[in-house]
């Protein structure tokens, strides 16, 4: 079992940050198939949250396909994160060290190449509309 | 839509010559947990109040539930309310409170009214007036609660309270929400207490609604934008400026914008829902509804 928590005034709304914690928890491995996820009741009266973005955010997560929730028992997980993403991080961090370094020969600082990194990462892709 | 909890419109309040609420025009879901957030004296207790039926309204309409407010034993059976500062009678004891909402509440939930002044500590046997702020609240709260109203109004609920009282109080009506899907308007002047409660928002200014809608919406729709010195004829079309700011070099446009924003020369960024609050409350008068 996993416990939520809100921060305020991040600009993230409260649903996407509940969606963010159970995808960290899924990629981290502290959530793996079969784990319940604490009933809406739980939650609410843990965080003292709507429970309308508890279930907002529990029912884009069952569309995501990454839990099910079975009516009157609980919302479980269906498949983890973990795995599949975890054996793509080596290569892509190989191909990020080759652009760092490409970034670097262009003359950027590490600021810069952050800043450059966290933009284009924020930006919306034509895949992502 | 179904029917609203609350509806209003060209709602007008005036004492006279001073305007309370001023051609107010709502429809507030069901359902929902409501936050009405405005400066003091922007008019949320006189738009609460005439919810209620406390007070008639000067001009316009007002329906709750689909009836008048007020309007016999069964609409005020419908709906509760917590006026500002939580009162209860300080000489009665917790019991005695219980049994005078036992005697005036057609739909009186009496195991719910023990077991939650039992879940608090609270002994039945205190007089009120001995009771902390945060218990007094929730005392205030259990009678609202176990009426077991279809829609609940609160004015200011957690003001007076301590962070920790705060968060009680919260919690408690969210698990309420929870288990029997009240509609629920609250009223308070800090977002910082709507904003993880509430799931639609409204903004009152100058006795006038700024900005009504669903939280993840307006978080959704609406943009910090930063970028080289422009006047906003240079933003891309579309986008509704509610607030802006120049230096020099640089200017920072707060705009609502339904479409994404991919402009490379502007840097797009989200808003708490506190900034997006005080950029509707520092833009001058002009009504926004969807």
């Amino acid at each position: 079992m996993i416990e939520f928590h809100l921060d305020g005034g991040t600009g993230v709304a409260p649903y996407k940050q509940l969606i963010q914690q159970v995808r960290r928890a899924l990629r981290l491995g502290l959530l793996s198939e079969g784990d319940q996820l604490p009933t809406v009741k739980d939650v609410v009266a843990k965080v003292a949250i709507n429970p309308n973005t508890v279930l907002k955010a529990y029912r884009e997560l069952e569309y995501e396909g990454l839990v099910a929730a079975r009516p009157g028992v609980g919302t479980f997980v269906r498949r983890t994160l973990a795995d599949p993403s975890l054996a793509a991080h080596q290569p892509l961090r190989e191909e990020l060290r080759a652009w760092v370094a490409k970034a670097r020969a262009a003359g950027l600082d590490t600021d810069s190449i952050e800043d450059l990194f966290v933009t284009t990462v924020h930006t919306p892709t034509e895949e992502s509309k | 839509m179904t029917r609203p909890a609350l509806r209003a419109e060209g709602l007008t309040k005036r004492y006279g010559r001073r305007v309370a609420l001023s051609g107010c025009t709502l429809a507030v879901p069901t359902a929902r947990v409501t936050g009405l957030v405005g400066p003091n004296g922007a008019g949320k207790t006189t738009l609460l109040q005439m919810a209620v039926g406390m007070l008639p309204p000067t001009a316009g309409t007002i329906e709750v539930l689909g009836a008048r407010p007020a309007s016999g034993a069964a609409q005020l059976a419908k709906v509760g309310f917590v006026a500002q500062d939580t009162p209860v009678y300080s000489g009665l004891s917790v019991a005695d409170h219980l049994r005078f909402g036992a005697h005036t509440n057609p739909r009186w939930d009496h195991g719910l009214a023990q077991d939650r002044i039992a879940q608090l500590g609270l002994d039945p046997a205190q007089k009120a007036g001995k009771l902390s702020g945060g218990q007094r609240a929730q005392l205030a709260l259990t009678l609202a609660l176990a009426k077991r109203p279809d829609l609940l109004v609160l004015d200011e609920p957690v003001a007076s309270l301590d962070p920790m009282a705060r968060r009680e109080f919260l919690k408690s009506l969210m698990a309420h929400t929870a288990e029997h899907g009240t509609s629920v308007i609250l009223s308070s002047h800090l977002v910082s207490d709507l904003e993880r409660v509430c799931d639609y928002l409204i903004v009152l200014v100058d006795s006038q609604v700024r900005v009504a809608g669903d939280v993840d919406e307006l978080m959704g729709s609406h943009h910090r934008l930063t970028g080289a010195r422009r006047d906003r004829a240079g933003l891309p079309g579309g986008v509704d400026v509610i607030e802006e700011s120049h230096t020099d070099r640089q200017s920072t446009f707060i705009v609502r914008s339904t479409v994404p924003i991919d402009d490379p020369s502007l840097d797009a960024g989200g808003l708490s829902l506190e900034d997006l609050v005080l950029a509707y409350m520092s833009k001058p008068g002009r009504e926004t509804t969807r």
